[in-house]
C-alpha cells in the first residue's frame, strides 16, 4: 500500500511538472513576437522592451521556466495584460461559479444516469434498455454549444421559465447546470449499465438471490455497492470533459466562471489569464483523479497488491 | 451469440449519413453553390421552396452553407485523425517495443497530455497560435495523438511475446520490418475502432472550436460558427442554430452507431483478452 502510494504520488508529482511546464510554453507558440501580437505593429520600441521585461521574455528559456515556477509555489500567477490586477485575484473571484455549476451538472447526471443504469441493467434487453441507451447515444452525439442554445430556445423564449442567460438569480443555474449533467448523463449511465451487468454475472449476486434475498436488496446493497468502484474512477476521468464542457457551456450562458475567462482572455490575448486558467482547469483535474485512484487502492485491496 | 436478425435502420441509417456527408464534403467544390451570396430581401427568412433551409442573418442559404461547412468538417477530421493516428501508433508500437526508459517516458508524456482535460489544450493552443483552420488542425492533432498511442502502446505489450513475432526476432528480422509486418496487422482492428470513434470525436471538436471562434474564419462555413451566429436570432430565426445542430447530430450519431457496429464485428474485447 505505501509502495502504491508513493509511486503514485510520484507520478502526480511529474505530470503536474509537465503541465506546468506546457502552460509555461503555451506563451512561446504564439507565432512570432509575443510581445507584438499583444502591442499591434504600430507600438514604440520603448514600450515593446517594457512590456518584455515585464513578461520576463527577454531572459534566457531555463530562467524563465524557473522564475514561473518559482512564481506559482508563490502563488503568484503574474498580472493581467488587461486590467493590471494580479490573476490570482481574477481566478479566485470566479472559482465558486464554476465549482456551484460542475457540482449541480454532477449531481444532475447522478439523478438521472444511476436509475437509467441500472434500470438498464436489471432488464436488460427490455424496452428500457432500448430507452437509456437511445438516451446515452444521443447525449454523446449532441454537443454542448447545441444543447444550450437549445435549451435557451424551449425553456427561456417560448415557456418562460428560466433566464437566457448570466447568474444573477438561482434560477440561472438550472439550464447551464442540464446542458452540462445531461451529457455526464449519457456516458455515465452507459457506465453504470456495464459495471452492474458484470457484477450481475459474479457468484456472489447468485449466493444473495438463493438466500432469498429482495430483488432490490441484491441490486442495491450488493451489486451495486461493487459496481460502484469503476463508476466513481470513470466519474473522475469524466470530471475532465465536464470542465472542459463548462469552457463551452460557461460562454453559450455567460456564466461567470474560469471557462467564460478562458474564452475572454483568449479573444483578448491576455496570456497571463489564459495560461492560468488552463493550469488551474489541469491541475484541479490532475488532483480529482490522483483522489479517485487512492480512494479505490484504498477500497479496493486487490489494487495495491499488483504494485 | 448474436442473433441473426436483419436491422436494416441500425446499419443502414448511418451508412446513408456517413455517405452523404462523405459526397457532399467530396463534391462542395464543384457544386454550383453561392454560399457567400447574399440575399438581401431574405435576411433571416424561414425555410421555403428554393431554400429548403431557410436563409441566415446576412440572406444566405443555409443549406448551401451546411453543405460547405460538411467539406471543413470532413476535411478537419480526416487530416487531425490521419496524423493523430501515424504519430500516435509510432509513438506506442515504438515505447511498448523497446521499454525500458524509453517506454517510461513516453507514458509519462501521455499521461501530462491526458492531464488536461478534453479540448481545453487544444482550445488555448488554437487560441494563442490565431484562429484559423490550419492551426485548429494543428492544436487538434496535438491532443489528438495520445489516444493512438495510449492503445497501441498497450496492444504491442500483449502481443510482443507472441510466436510469431518471436519467430520473426530469431530469425534477425529489422525492428522496422517486424513492426509493420507482424504487429501493426494484429493491432489495426482496435486502432480502426480508435480511429472511426476520434473521427465524430474530431467533428465535435472542430465545430466547438469555430462555435468559439477560433476555427473556420469567416466568411466561409463550419457548421460550429452557424450556431454561433445563429444564437444570435433565435428568437426570431430557430432554423438558424437547428439545422446545423441536427447536421452535427446526425453525423455524430451515426459515426458512433458505425464504430459500435465495426466494434462488434471485429470482436476486439474478446482478442485484447487473449
Amino acid at each position: 500500500m505505501l509502495n502504491y502510494l508513493g509511486s503514485r504520488l510520484f507520478t502526480a508529482l511529474l505530470v503536474v511538472i509537465g503541465v506546468m511546464t506546457i502552460v509555461f510554453m503555451l506563451i512561446h507558440v504564439v507565432p512570432g513576437d509575443p510581445v507584438e501580437v499583444m502591442l499591434g505593429e504600430s507600438a514604440r520600441a520603448a514600450d515593446r522592451e517594457a512590456l518584455r521585461e515585464t513578461l520576463g521574455l527577454n531572459l534566457p528559456l531555463s530562467v524563465q521556466w524557473i522564475n514561473y515556477v518559482n512564481g506559482l509555489l508563490h502563488l503568484d500567477l503574474g498580472t493581467s495584460l488587461h486590467t493590471k490586477r494580479p490573476v490570482v485575484n481574477i481566478l479566485s473571484e470566479r472559482i465558486p461559479a464554476t465549482s456551484l455549476l460542475a457540482g449541480t451538472s454532477i449531481l444532475i447526471a447522478l439523478i438521472i444516469a444511476l436509475p437509467l443504469g441500472v434500470l438498464a441493467a436489471v432488464r436488460k434487453g427490455s424496452i428500457w434498455d432500448k430507452v437509456a441507451m437511445t438516451f446515452s447515444m444521443l447525449g454523446v452525439a449532441i454537443p454542448n454549444f447545441w444543447m444550450g442554445p437549445l435549451l435557451i430556445l424551449i425553456f427561456s423564449l417560448w415557456l418562460g421559465w428560466f433566464p437566457v442567460s448570466g447568474k444573477d438569480q438561482f434560477l440561472s443555474l438550472v439550464l447551464p447546470a442540464v446542458t452540462l449533467g445531461t451529457a455526464l448523463a449519457a456516458i455515465l449511465s452507459r457506465m453504470i449499465r456495464a459495471s452492474l451487468l458484470e457484477v450481475l454475472d459474479e457468484d456472489y449476486i447468485r449466493a444473495a438471490n438463493a438466500r432469498g434475498l429482495m430483488p432490490s436488496s441484491v441490486i442495491w446493497k450488493h451489486a451495486l455497492k461493487n459496481a460502484a468502484l469503476p463508476v466513481v474512477t470513470i466519474l473522475g476521468m469524466q470530471l475532465g470533459a465536464l470542465l472542459a464542457g463548462a469552457v463551452i457551456t460557461e460562454t453559450v450562458f455567460s456564466w461567470p466562471g474560469i471557462g467564460q475567462l478562458t474564452i475572454e482572455a483568449i479573444q483578448k490575448r491576455d496570456y497571463p489569464v489564459v495560461q492560468s486558467c488552463v493550469l488551474l482547469i489541469s491541475l484541479c483535474y490532475v488532483f480529482v483523479n490522483l483522489l479517485t485512484d487512492l480512494a479505490y487502492a484504498y477500497l479496493d485491496p486487490r489494487v495495491s497488491l499488483n504494485e | 451469440m448474436s442473433k441473426e436478425t436483419f436491422m436494416p435502420i441500425r446499419y443502414s441509417f448511418p451508412f446513408l449519413v456517413i455517405s452523404v456527408w462523405f459526397f457532399v464534403a467530396l463534391f462542395a467544390g464543384s457544386l454550383p453553390l453561392h454560399s457567400d451570396a447574399m440575399m438581401l430581401d431574405r435576411i433571416l427568412f424561414p425555410p421555403e421552396g428554393s431554400a429548403w433551409l431557410g436563409y441566415d442573418d446576412l440572406g444566405r442559404s443555409i443549406a448551401e452553407r451546411l453543405v460547405l461547412g460538411a467539406r471543413t468538417s470532413f476535411l478537419v477530421a480526416i487530416f487531425v485523425v490521419s496524423i493523430s493516428f501515424i504519430m500516435g501508433t509510432t509513438v506506442g508500437v515504438m515505447a511498448a517495443w523497446f521499454g525500458g526508459w524509453w517506454d517510461k517516458v513516453t507514458v509519462l508524456v501521455i499521461d501530462i497530455f491526458i492531464a488536461f482535460p478534453g479540448i481545453l489544450l487544444a482550445i488555448a493552443l488554437s487560441g494563442l497560435m490565431g484562429p484559423g483552420i490550419m492551426n485548429a488542425v494543428v492544436a487538434l492533432s496535438v491532443v489528438g495523438w495520445v489516444g493512438f498511442a495510449r492503445l497501441a502502446r498497450a496492444q504491442t505489450l500483449t502481443i510482443k511475446h507472441r510466436e510469431h513475432v518471436l519467430a520473426a526476432q530469431a530469425l534477425g528480422t529489422g525492428t522496422a520490418h517486424i513492426a509493420v509486418c507482424h504487429i501493426l496487422p494484429v493491432i489495426m482492428a482496435p486502432l480502426i475502432i480508435e480511429a472511426t470513434f476520434a473521427i465524430a470525436g474530431t467533428v465535435i471538436a472542430e465545430a466547438s472550436l469555430s462555435f468559439l471562434g477560433l476555427g473556420v474564419q469567416p466568411p466561409d462555413p463550419s457548421w460550429g460558427s452557424m450556431i454561433r451566429d445563429g444564437a444570435r436570432f433565435m428568437l426570431v430565426a430557430p432554423h438558424m442554430v437547428l439545422a446545423p445542430g441536427m447536421t452535427i447530430l446526425l453525423v455524430v450519431l451515426s459515426i458512433n452507431l458505425l464504430g459500435d457496429t465495426l466494434r462488434d464485428k471485429m470482436d476486439v474485447r474478446s482478442k485484447a483478452k487473449n
